[in-house]
């Protein structure tokens, strides 16, 4: 099969950026999308330019890494990761653009390559249960029903590579966080800091400068795990529920338990 | 001149690790807030041992190469997690778990070091639940078990085929506490390219910013790798595209003795390679074998459909030569099977490369929606990367490099051989002997991090006195040179070739030389291939780009250096280990129907290799002793 490529490259982050036009010939069809950039970079490589960056390392669909838009569609034509696309997708002669992820909470580093790091920063500001290795109880001690796990582990199956960010028209990160929260909110381990978790992690979101949701569902339309937007409706709830709930004022300031002045 | 010692404590197996433990110095809470420990490696293992170090007041700083920890090469595990709770009542123990897995490990693995795996399994899925992680369920509300690769009993914790995912998901949410308390500073997109060792003691790392290109140096008061596996040598192998040597093999360099190189393992299910291109290999689940039955046409070359082929025609040939476990023989034997089927001329699908395995038994007896449910996102995987509807017609699966039971040496304490570096994960080569059993490494990475080396790592902090080492220091100046001479080195290839053509004519050698059957002839022609591939590499290679922006050419190129270094040192291994066990297979070593001969009388050891600048690598031995078990041979027909 043969190939137009329109590919975003971007020397840094202080670079412009632009589409450039490369062929590519003697392309299987069972080539992952993957498999043909590697083929682009070896044609580059051996021509002495520089190869084109961009984010690949399980290669099945479950790191999260890869990220790109694909003729205008994160992750491409199928709901999966673009390294579970393959090129028998496409048709022999077609013109494809490639280009990266475009949020303002995820700058450009190099190509196609982008910063998520804003992702990080709301899982460190709640996205935990606060517990200590040892000393845990049996795992039995806790009885959670089979729906409710699964329903925490539909949640909880995001692989946080952005494509919810990258397909809203105002880069909101609304569905990772409404996945992160949901996962759990719905298990009994999680409800000792549910209120605590919803808020600062909704602020966190706002902080790293992600937009607002507009009930859109492009989100869930492009997540490669299928994360329902239900769960959006559970962060809202979750959300106006923390907002409720104001801590009694005796534990208006909980003191830290490592904390060792006291 | 290295010294082997052990440090497995005295008296019986059961109280080894709870006497030892006593027996351990403490830091005091007030001065672990003044020590500084590296952690390198974000997966199972570095994540549990990096939050735990710092939820314990550490000074804790943790690296990974990819743009987030939680994207670390465990992330992909899928079948599960093994620990001896027994819920099934089916018999299991700890004692069971530790005899499946010295036995499975083909007697080359430490009693001690096992028997403390199996008691510590049971603490790690409770830590797991504590921390969210949403394991299946029954109806009533109780931890859901399966039974997994080369085990009678029913001891395997799984979420759907995403176990790895979760367990991390859950390490990473520690860190992220950690994190966000200030008790880890997290360096991601940064790369361990060498280690800094003074007077004698492992001291910090020297690393290489990957977005600036800048290289720095990070000095502590101990080192742990947590860098996962090497099997990517192989270059197609189901491992993550990032998975590299190049932390224990710089660290070997560095005076640890690396261990059992040759001990590789192979796994018995992934889909099989196609064409030229391909750059990986994807696993399908081994829990598949749970109900999924291996067959190939009896008739060489018989070109039907497999529907087609009646029930006598075809050859179930894991039933056949191992009744007893049929489709659940462990993976060695399953991997070898298959390779003797396809090299006999019955395999199916392109090249004659594959085998089928069938689930259509089990979606008849079970029905549809149970198999969906269990195996739903593999099938749905199969379909994506070959285009065929595996609930049709049974998938074709091939073996593929996957996990490396060899590693950097370490004692009981997980400490290698240079004092303050510890390793941990699959980058050290402690429990699972000659071969792992399936489900086990998940579990061995949680228990070196969360609850075996959080203690061991204080005894030694509590009594090496180290004085303040300054990025001024003469040998971490060293160590720095070391890197940047390297890395110019690397960008000053203008030559024809990418380094990931030789990356993939190292993996081709390795995979017919030093793969799945190796025997002394075809050793020797790799150990002399290797050398003067090396030497092209290092005249044909061009990595492109300069050194001070995003450079994943460079980076690349870097392992790739390092795969062909490393090479040789497996097959120094696979030669001087003159008998067949566990992964390891010698041609020259087996009996007249093909199976194994293991050797104690001469091999039960662990060997262990020594660096020598611009020499052949000098072997040492750690005896094997078996105080508790008796070696078998083992069968399984
Ligand atoms: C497809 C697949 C399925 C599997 N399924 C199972 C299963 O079901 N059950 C089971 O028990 N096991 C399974 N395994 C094996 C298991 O996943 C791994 O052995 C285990 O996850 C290794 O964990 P780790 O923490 O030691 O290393 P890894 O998870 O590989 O982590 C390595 C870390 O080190 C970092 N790193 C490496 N080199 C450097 C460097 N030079 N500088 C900085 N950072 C570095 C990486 O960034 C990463 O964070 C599977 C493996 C594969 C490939
Ligand atoms: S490379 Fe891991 S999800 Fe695509």
């Amino acid at each position: 099969m043969t190939f137009t490529l329109k590919i975003w490259r971007q020397n840094g982050p202080a670079d412009k950026g632009r589409l450039v036009t490369y062929q590519v010939r003697d392309i299987s069809p069972s080539m992952s999308f993957i498999e043909m950039l590697d083929v682009v970079n070896q044609q580059l490589t051996l021509k002495g330019e520089e190869p084109l960056a961009f984010e690949y390392d399980c290669r099945e669909g479950i790191c999260g890494s890869c990220s790109l838009v694909i003729d205008g569609v994160p992750h491409g034509p199928d709901r999966g990761t673009v390294c579970q696309l393959y090129m028998r997708r496409f048709p022999d002669g077609a013109t494809i653009t490639i280009e990266p992820w475009r949020a303002k909470a995820f700058p450009i580093i190099k190509d196609l390559v982008v910063d998520r790091s804003a992702f990080d920063r709301i899982m460190q500001a709640g996205g935990y249960i606060s517990v200590n290795t040892g000393g845990a109880v049996d795992g039995n001690v806790l009885l959670i029903g089979k729906d409710q796990a699964e329903t925490a582990m539909d949640a909880a199956s995001c692989i946080s590579c952005g494509a919810c960010v990258a397909a809203c028209k105002n880069a909101s990160a609304m569905l990772f966080v409404a996945a992160k929260v949901s996962h759990l909110a719905l298990l009994p381990q999680g409800q000792p800091e549910r209120t605590k978790r919803a808020k600062a992690m909704v602020a966190a979101m706002d902080r790293e400068g992600f937009g607002s949701c507009g009930n859109q569902y492009e989100c869930e339309a492009v997540c490669p795990k299928s994360i329902s937007v239900r769960f959006i409706a559970k962060l809202n709830r979750e959300f106006l529920r923390a907002t409720i709930e104001e801590p009694s004022p005796l534990a208006e300031q909980p003191a830290d338990p490592h904390d060792e002045s006291h | 001149m290295i010294t082997l010692e052990s440090k497995v404590p005295h008296g019986p197996l059961e109280t080894k690790w709870d006497r030892h433990r006593f027996s351990e110095k403490l830091v005091s809470p007030t001065n672990k807030r003044k020590v500084g420990i590296i952690v390198v490696g974000s997966g199972l293992a570095g994540a549990s041992a990096a939050s735990t170090l710092g939820q314990l007041g550490y000074q804790v700083d943790c690296f990974c190469f990819q743009d987030s920890p939680r994207r670390a090469h465990s992330i992909a595990a899928q079948g599960g997690i093994n620990a001896a709770k027994n819920y099934q009542d089916d018999g299991d123990s700890v004692e069971r778990l530790f005899y499946d897995t010295i036995k499975g490990g083909d007697f080359r693995s430490r009693e001690a070091n096992v028997y403390r795996l199996a008691q510590v399994s049971m603490q790690i899925i409770d830590q797991c639940v504590a921390l969210g992680v949403p394991f299946a369920r029954e109806y009533g509300g109780q931890l859901a078990n399966r039974s997994f690769g080369g085990v009678q009993v029913s001891r395997t914790f799984y979420c759907r085929g995403q176990t790895g995912q979760q367990l991390l998901l859950g390490a990473y949410s520690a860190l992220s506490w950690q994190i966000d308390r200030g008790q880890v500073r997290m360096h991601p997109r940064t790369e361990m390219l060498d280690l800094i060792v003074v007077d004698g003691h492992a001291r910090g790392i020297v690393v290489r910013d990957l977005v600036t290109g800048a290289i720095r140096s990070h000095t502590a008061e101990a080192v742990v790798l947590a860098t996962g596996g090497y099997s990517n040598i192989f270059f197609l192998s189901t491992n993550a595209s990032g998975s590299n040597v190049t932390a224990t093999y710089r660290a070997w360099k560095q005076g640890a003795a690396f261990a059992n190189p040759c001990f590789t393992q192979i796994h018995p299910t992934a889909i099989p390679p196609s064409e030229a291109y391909q750059a990986k290999l994807t696993l399908m689940s081994e829990s598949l074998r749970n109900d999924g039955r291996l067959w190939v046409p009896k008739q060489k070359g018989d070109s039907r459909s497999p529907e087609q082929i009646p029930e006598p025609e075809r050859d179930y040939f894991l039933e056949r030569r191992y009744p007893r476990f049929g489709n659940l023989a462990p993976r060695d034997l399953a991997s070898r099977a298959v390779k003797h089927i396809c090299d006999d001329g019955c395999g199916v699908g392109p090249g004659g490369l594959g085998v089928y395995l069938d689930l259509s038994d089990a979606i008849a007896q079970q029905g549809l929606e149970v198999v969906q449910e269990r195996y739903g996102n593999l099938f749905e995987m199969y379909q994506r990367i070959t285009g065929e509807d595996a609930y049709k017609t049974p998938m074709r699966i091939y073996p593929a490099p996957h996990y490396t039971m060899g590693g950097l040496w370490v004692d009981y304490n997980l400490m290698s051989t240079v004092p303050g570096l510890f390793v941990i994960g699959e980058a050290n080569f402690a429990d699972h002997g000659a071969n792992r059993l399936g489900a086990s490494s998940l579990m061995q990475g949680l228990a070196d991090g969360y609850f075996i080396l959080p203690y061991t790592i204080g005894h030694y902090l509590a009594t090496t006195k180290s004085g303040p080492v300054g990025t001024g220091h003469l040998d971490v100046r060293a160590a720095e040179e070391r890197v940047t001479n390297r890395v110019a080195r690397l960008l000053r290839g203008r030559g024809r070739q990418t380094a990931a053509s030789y990356h993939r004519s190292l993996g081709r050698l390795m995979w017919d030389l030093c793969g799945m059957a190796r025997e002394e002839a075809g050793l020797k022609k790799a150990l002399e291939a290797i050398p003067a591939l090396r030497e092209e590499f290092w005249h044909e290679v061009a990595v492109l780009g300069s050194g001070a922006t995003f450079n994943q050419a460079l980076e690349y190129a870097g392992r790739v250096a390092d795969f062909l270094e490393s090479a040789e040192l497996l097959c120094y291994d696979a030669l001087h280990r003159e008998e067949s066990c566990g992964a390891h297979f010698r041609e020259e070593h087996q009996t007249p129907l093909g199976e194994p001969l293991r050797d104690d009388a001469n091999f039960s050891y662990v060997s262990a290799w020594e660096y020598v600048p611009n020499g052949r690598p000098v072997l040492h031995k750690e005896p094997l002793v078996f105080e508790f078990v008796k070696p078998t041979m083992r069968t399984y027909q």
